[in-house]
């Protein structure tokens, strides 16, 4: 405490309420100078959180593709896979997110000789522009629409499994589905006349103005983290399907289920078991990682607050604690869902 | 005149399709539509990055030379890393004092493969050497101060040397702890135990940047003005830390496989619980847990990485500054593949040394 009070610093939240005075490459939420410390702490907060959920949903997809490719019997597929998977887990993140940034998004071209995909998306050094969607006033039916149809899906669902453990019946519960919640929203979307309407980025003077922005930080980081945590849960679907005994699969093909159905029937049910404790730890890791969006600038949490936020302020016992408390709070509250989840599919033994 | 055929006539040699190199391909490669197509979009994948990944690395690199004028082709210039190796490796050691380094390095290095080679003597008293003699040997080897070896600062530690002094330094630290922290996770002590379970849980859950930040930052109010401690300590007591709480669950794992008769039949002996623990437990859980334990060795040989963003200088560190040179600017590529390829080749042949072990010591009970 003596030292707190030597170095002037003063203790306590009430700098949270403080005009910030500094500005944020990318916000979700408004946000500029005017605005308080708590709102920077808000801000790199969603920030970490929508680099964590893209990076969750691309390195899921990666790593099941990769893991399931791994143990093609295709036997070029299944070595390219495990090359990739070999490659990329021996690597440093933060080299591969240098990588990215330095070697690779910052070798393209400025933004008068940005690459276009039919004048609507436009590449360049400064980021990726995209065309944004504006949504019309009729819009939200359409998504009421959707959600309604989400739901009405789970109950006929739940209707069809009760039917045909009683009855044997079965339902045409994909195509159902496919009806409800993509063709349904589509032609009420279009019945409303479609309220939509896309706002296009378009060359002003240096820079691209309209649209939205997908800054190089953010798609170096979510690149790195994707590939690299993509390596991990290839590995865990991998052992997961492994681990499946031989003669589960021997069984379900001679009771003449097709090769589909013994994927989707017995194997992967068996398999989500030993995949999923390990899924969630490398979930974990992907959160954790999104960290290092402060060796290249992209404003997460540790970059604006425990970082500009710290050294303005100075206050590096309350940020710091901040700080540490989100990520616990997010990494209990993940493996808290997981764990719940495992229970659920957990083997029912007699 | 009949004729009596007595013996089976030789049996027909299988389809020439099915067998040899053709029949390999059918097999692997082209068994059916879908495979075909997938093979030859994995070919055409091949064919489109590795021929000129080739010729960049090699057949158009530049070799030799000592200035960026000697970087005259279309392919990687090499020159730029072999020009500052030295930094790479050694940070901004004095050059007259590498020795000390290489010394150091070559010891722990016979001794580990003294302790991992099966046939050789002694183990027990090697092992002895490494953990209590070792340790200040290399202490006073990077740091010096006695023996009439000039003191070397630790901010002029860096590159190869720094990653290699971190990462082992904390497996070393955190071996113990972790091991403590694994007994006490599973004891029947409720304070001990908490304890345990709050450390573990809380160094696991929060991201290592925060805890290198913690302790570039908040360490130093915790302590007296006077004592001041070095950038590099702290560092390490936070990677340390962090290490503990992985190294700790891994030994869990192998805690939780032991039999309870183990203990059951050690305190039935009247042994003490250390003793039990220590000649009867321990040994057997440590064994199994050796691939995990290299495992979180590799996991921290790349996270020694993040030092760079408070400020140490490692071999990324080093590499990354050595681009803002304006001598030899323009070469990240070539410098972010020499920092891949160092930590590739170490990270996979430990990788690959693991899975042998898992092997040997999977004896019986293979699924």
């Amino acid at each position: 405490m003596a030292n707190l009070e030597k170095r002037g610093i003063s203790t306590g939240f009430g700098f949270l309420s403080l005009k910030a005075g500094f500005g944020i490459l990318q916000t979700l939420i408004p946000y500029d100078e005017s605005y308080s410390f708590g709102r920077t702490f808000v801000v790199g907060l969603l920030n970490t959180l929508l680099v964590s959920g893209l990076g969750i949903i691309f390195a899921t997809i990666i790593g099941f593709t990769v893991g399931v490719a791994r143990l093609s019997n295709n036997w070029l597929i299944a070595k390219l896979a495990g090359i990739y998977v070999e490659m990329f887990r021996n690597i440093p993140l933060l080299l591969q997110i240098f990588f990215w940034y330095f070697a690779v998004l910052r070798a393209l071209p400025s933004p008068r000789q940005s690459w276009a995909a039919s004048d609507v998306a436009f590449l360049n050094i400064r980021g990726l522009y995209l065309p944004q969607p504006i949504l019309g006033d009729s819009f939200s039916i359409v998504g009421w629409v959707f959600v309604l149809a989400i739901v009405a899906t789970i109950i006929i669902r739940r209707w069809a499994r009760k039917r045909q453990e009683n009855t044997g019946q079965q339902f045409k519960m994909f195509r159902v589905g496919f009806g409800l919640i993509v063709a349904l929203p589509l032609l009420v979307f279009f019945a409303l006349g479609a309220p939509l309407t896309w706002d296009i980025p378009k060359l002003q003077g240096f820079n691209f103005r309209g649209g939205m922005t997908i800054i190089p930080e953010l798609t170096a980081l979510l690149v790195a983290l994707s590939v690299y945590t993509a390596t991990f849960i290839a590995e865990a679907v991998r052992s997961g399907i492994l681990a499946v005994n031989s003669g589960q699969t021997e069984a379900a093909s001679a009771l003449g289920l097709h090769k589909s159905k013994v994927l989707k029937l017995v194997v992967i049910p068996q398999a989500m078991r030993v995949i999923i404790p390990q899924l969630t730890s490398q979930y974990l890791n992907l959160v954790k990682n999104s960290s290092l969006a402060t060796a290249v600038g992209y404003p997460d949490l540790v970059a604006v607050f425990a970082g500009t936020t710290l050294n303005q302020t100075g206050q590096a016992i309350e940020i710091i604690a901040m700080t540490m408390s989100v990520y616990l709070f997010v990494s209990l509250t993940i493996s808290g869902i997981m764990n719940w989840y495992n229970k659920k599919i957990m083997l029912v033994e007699r | 005149m009949t004729v009596h055929i007595t013996s089976p006539s030789p049996s027909l040699p299988p389809p020439a399709s099915s067998v040899g190199a053709v029949g390999w391909m059918r097999q692997n490669l082209f068994s059916s539509p879908l495979n075909s197509i997938f093979t030859l979009a994995g070919f055409y994948l091949i064919y489109s990055l590795l021929p000129p990944a080739i010729n960049w690395a090699i057949f158009q690199a530049d070799w030799v030379g000592t200035t960026k004028e000697a970087c005259t082709s279309d392919g990687a210039c090499w020159v730029f890393v072999g020009v500052r190796l030295n930094q790479f490796l050694f940070g901004f050691y004095p050059p007259s004092e590498y020795w000390r380094v290489v010394v150091a390095f070559s010891l722990i290095g016979a001794l580990v493969a003294w302790l991992l080679i099966d046939r050789l003597p002694k183990k027990g008293l090697v092992g002895l050497f490494t953990i209590f003699c070792y340790p200040i040997i290399a202490y006073y080897l990077f740091y010096g101060g006695a023996f009439g070896l000039p003191v070397v600062e630790t901010y002029k530690w860096g590159g190869l040397m720094l990653t290699l002094i971190l990462a082992t330094t904390g497996m070393f630290f955190s071996f113990p702890i972790g091991i403590i922290l694994a007994l006490g996770r599973r004891s029947s002590m409720p304070i001990a135990k908490s304890m345990s379970v709050v450390f573990i849980e809380f160094w696991r859950g929060v991201p290592l940047i925060t805890v290198l930040f913690m302790s570039s930052v908040m360490l130093p109010m915790f302590i007296p003005e006077n004592m001041q401690i070095d950038k590099l300590l702290r560092a390490m007591i936070g990677i340390i830390f962090f290490q503990s709480a992985y190294m700790a669950e891994v030994v869990r794992g192998g805690l939780q496989a032991i039999p309870r008769g183990q203990l059951e039949a050690a305190e039935a002996l009247g042994l003490s619980y250390w003793k039990s623990m220590f000649f009867i437990i321990l040994p057997q859980a440590l064994k199994m847990v050796i691939p995990g334990i290299v495992n979180t060795f590799i996991a921290l040989f790349k996270d020694t990485t993040l030092v760079l963003i408070i400020g140490l200088f490692d071999l990324l560190a080093v590499v990354q500054a050595a681009f803002a040179d304006p001598k030899w600017l323009g070469f990240s590529v070539e410098g972010y593949v020499f920092v891949a390829s160092v930590y590739w080749v170490s990270c996979f042949s430990m990788s690959r040394y693991s899975q042998h072990l898992e092997k040997k010591l999977h004896t019986g009970h293979a699924r």
